[in-house]
């Protein structure tokens, strides 16, 4: 069998550092405002990119099954809260809509 | 600074956030290891890669690319930008840790992945040392477990139930997100922006994936610390 070593240290380092070096630089510096509260914001950017990725990536039947399951996610985590409630309902959903579908 | 009980409180509340992960990491891990096996790489270096990389959607990507004959130097290549998002999620992470020694950054900093990301900087706790440590330790051992198991094993779950599982994954980005956007009819705007703006330039090919994911993010928290109110990330934050 092949070795894989060099391509699994590549990537580990081309992972890692992009991980390591923004905590060791910014972590208890002054910044300014603006940089701040950008960075406070991507929390909400990121996860609303992800999300939608996660359905755009989705292939054939999957993409109505992820469509139901996160409609659902969305649903009980507005009107009723909480995480694993929310989650659950999703899975329980998703395998659903995977048996009717 | 802490004292022992302190630790272990922060510890327990890190290990049980991550429980979510721990269920949502390990059907998804058994099918990397299991597509690991079928594209002929060995079982140390299949779990090398969950052991050392720990990034579910480079890891998948490799295996995709390896496949279609490409290099180790392009692999390398696309695996760095697709992490590209990491280096935004530890430059926020970064804003809102607590009282941490230096060296525990080295640690923290390998767990950073979307899913734990996601539950530190939505959650509700303080996000010291050992909560961070406990939060990554635990989703990490179930992607490697999972990935040994899904090797030697193959996958014991029916397909039905293991796709229900990997949305699951998504469910959980979304009920973080939800109670925030409930609170903010501005971030909920924002939120849907950040969407249509990806749908669309993912859509139409604009720029690769990879870039299209980082500059999305980039551009909508820029616009979000331009136009949006600062008490806005006072009451989430």
């Amino acid at each position: 069998m092949k070795s894989y070593l060099p391509l699994i240290l590549g990537m580990m380092l081309v992972t890692y550092i992009p991980r390591l070096l923004p905590l060791l630089i910014i972590t208890e510096r002054p910044l300014h405002p603006f940089f701040k509260k950008f960075l406070l914001f991507i929390p909400y950017t990121a996860l609303s990119v992800l999300i939608t990725r996660g359905m755009m990536e989705a292939t054939g039947g999957m993409q109505l099954v992820t469509f139901v399951g996160l409609g659902a996610a969305a649903l009980c985590s507005w009107f009723k809260g909480g995480l694993v409630l929310s989650v659950f309902v999703a899975i329980v959903a998703s395998f659903l809509s995977l048996q009717i579908l | 600074m802490f004292n022992r009980s302190h630790v272990l409180l922060s510890l327990k509340e890190g290990a049980i956030s991550g429980l979510p992960l721990v269920v949502g990491y390990f059907p998804v891990a058994m099918a990397f290891g299991l597509l690991a096996k079928n594209t002929n790489i060995s079982l140390q270096d299949s779990s090398l890669f969950s052991l050392v990389v720990f990034a579910g959607a480079s890891q998948f990507m490799a295996l995709d690319l390896i496949n279609a004959g490409m290099t180790f130097g392009n692999i390398i290549l696309a695996t760095f930008f697709l992490n590209l998002r990491h280096l935004m999620m530890s430059a926020s992470l970064s804003v809102r840790l607590q009282a941490i020694q230096r060296h525990w950054l080295l640690f923290i900093a390998f767990g950073i992945t979307d899913e734990s990301f996601s539950v530190s900087s939505l959650g509700d706790k303080t996000l010291n040392a050992p909560f961070l440590l406990a939060l990554h330790g635990v989703s990490y051992s179930s992607w490697v477990l999972g990935t040994v198991f899904g090797y030697l094993v193959g996958t014991i779950l029916p397909v039905s139930v293991q796709s229900s599982l990997g949305i699951g994954l998504y469910a959980m980005f979304m009920a973080l997100l939800v109670p925030a956007l409930k609170k903010s009819s501005q971030l909920l705007m924002l939120s849907i922006f950040c969407g249509i703006l990806y749908a669309t330039i993912s859509y139409l090919k604009l720029i690769p994936d990879s870039w299209c994911l980082i500059a999305v993010i980039i551009t909508a928290s820029a616009i979000g610390a331009l136009v949006l109110k600062d008490e806005l990330l006072e009451v989430t934050a």
